[in-house]
């Protein structure tokens, strides 16, 4: 369908309008809303995802496909939810307590939103309660934590242990990411995954999820 | 276009020794996380006096400031964006009584933290709270600006605008830590596109701070160099933190960091210091190895 190739080329090229108008047409036209999203939409983000890893494409690129992604995805997401189809997964995301930078962590949030996934972001400085409190509450399969300070970096184990302290574990799935946390680290923390990207953030979600 | 005037002085030898850290050097004399570390300059000017004094003993020819994070925008988060007028005059009085003759002093002009085109924050936005920061900082006396720690050249451009309106010398160095080279800025750009970028909007020196280790700088400082006949401004960290006793740590030593020191000379490196986990004794290693070589 000549339509829906362009409108993963849309989301490619970050074209929200045209994403958003393409959508619209499609549905109209009754396409499965599972199909729009699972033949043409998601594609479209592993490409730019692809594009990110060898160089292609860098953060701006990354940005603005998964916002035309996520005004795609508004338009098929209430219609998914009342066939009883679910988010990916939910995940909640917060840069530690003690930090308070937040564009990796926006990064991550809009990659994930752009592949599929809910996510409740919390924000910056998020004391380990909170991330337990909220994980329990709505039922997240995922906790994502972001750090950009050797200071705040110990703030990452003290959550996870909370987590395990609580029950959630090992159901509830623990990310790290941030400049100075390293892969060793997070496996010493006992992280279930790590990325230096956003791009890889989403595979890492997407691998704990299976795993 | 020459070299401003006021820093052929200081290139008549090159490299030129800067600092090194100093929001990992407060957090070793107390300051806890999450606190902005230019708040400091009110409540603790002792101490970041002392940081000052530590690199200009360890033979920093020009140290930065304490206001690295003293824009009105990052200030907001912690409720002081009233205060951007008096943290950055603080923070160049606190450098200067401890250079005294001995040192210039450079004032450290970081990033807002918010990215312009995810559109948390307006361009204008940005243009107005480094107008602000510029302006004090230069009221206060600084020899000169350095814009640092930049991830966007668009934040870059607007932040080196703003400080040259002050007329005092401009230096403007970026992040290159992205891509599967780590030849990139965060948003995607190579060194010679940033070389060409600002010194056509005017930079007078243009340089890499921060992001990786020492070893991935060499590469980047050759690049600047073939793009560009501006000095050159390398601040390399003291490679990624690792764990120790549970802690992360800096694990780079002094003597390992310096030892790349002749070769970013050869590169073409003019100024020279460390950026995060360095302390003065990688500025008393510069200075060995400089000295000896």
């Amino acid at each position: 369908m000549e339509s829906l190739d362009r409108l993963r080329d849309a989301i490619l090229n970050g074209d929200a309008d045209t994403a958003r108008t393409l959508t619209e047409q499609a549905l109209a036209a009754g396409v499965d809303p599972l199909t729009l999203v699972n033949q043409y939409m998601i594609p479209a983000m592993a490409e730019t995802g692809r594009r990110f890893e060898c160089n292609e494409f860098f953060v701006p690129e990354l940005l603005i496909a998964a916002r035309a992604m996520k005004a795609a995805l508004s338009l098929v997401r209430p219609l998914l939810a009342a066939s009883g189809v679910p988010p990916v997964a939910r995940v909640v995301l917060g840069t530690v307590r003690g930090d308070l930078h937040d564009i990796g962590k926006n990064l991550v949030g809009a990659m994930l939103e752009g592949n599929g996934f809910e996510v409740i972001d919390l924000g910056v400085n998020v004391p380990p309660e909170r991330f337990v409190e909220t994980a329990r509450e709505k039922g997240a399969k995922i906790v994502a934590m972001s750090a950009l300070l050797t200071t705040t970096m110990p703030a990452m184990r003290t959550t996870i242990e909370l987590l395990q302290a609580s029950g959630l574990r090992p159901a509830v799935k623990v990310l790290v990411g941030g400049a100075p946390v390293t892969p060793r680290f997070a496996s010493e923390i006992g992280a279930d995954g790590y990325s230096d990207n956003a791009v890889g953030a989403v595979a890492e979600a997407r691998r704990v999820l299976a795993a | 276009m020459g070299v401003h005037p006021a820093l052929a002085a200081l290139l008549q030898h090159s490299p030129v020794l800067t600092d090194g850290a100093w929001g990992t050097e407060l957090q070793k004399r107390g300051l806890p996380p999450g606190q902005p570390p230019e708040s400091w300059n009110l409540t603790h000017p002792d101490q970041v006096r002392a940081v000052a004094r530590a690199y200009v003993e360890a033979g920093s020819e020009i140290i930065l400031t304490n206001t690295f994070g003293a824009n009105r925008i990052r200030l907001a988060d912690a409720g002081l964006a009233e205060e951007v007028g008096l943290l950055n005059r603080r923070g160049v009085e606190l450098s200067r009584e401890a250079a005294g003759s001995r040192a210039a002093v450079f004032a450290s002009i970081g990033p807002t933290g918010k990215l312009l085109m995810a559109g948390e924050v307006t361009a204008e936005d940005v243009r107005a709270a480094f107008e602000e920061q510029a302006t004090a900082l230069a009221e206060a006396g600084a020899d000169a600006l350095v814009i640092e720690t930049m991830s966007d050249l668009q934040e870059a451009q607007l932040a080196l605008a703003a400080a040259k309106a002050t007329g005092l010398p401009v230096v403007v160095c970026m992040v290159f830590d992205s891509g599967r080279e780590r030849d990139r800025t965060l948003m995607g750009d190579p060194p010679e596109l940033v070389a060409r970028t600002l010194e056509a909007a005017g930079a007078d020196v243009l340089g890499a701070n921060c992001g990786q280790g020492i070893e991935g700088f060499l590469p980047i400082c050759r690049r600047l160099r073939a793009a560009s006949s501006l000095p050159l401004w390398i601040k390399p960290n003291a490679g990624l933190p690792q764990l120790m006793d549970g802690r992360p740590r800096y694990t780079t030593t002094p003597e390992s960091f310096a030892a790349h020191a002749p070769a970013l000379r050869a590169a073409g490196a003019d100024f020279l210091g460390g950026c995060c986990g360095t302390d003065p004794e990688f500025i008393r290693a510069l200075r060995r190895v400089l000295d000896r070589a």
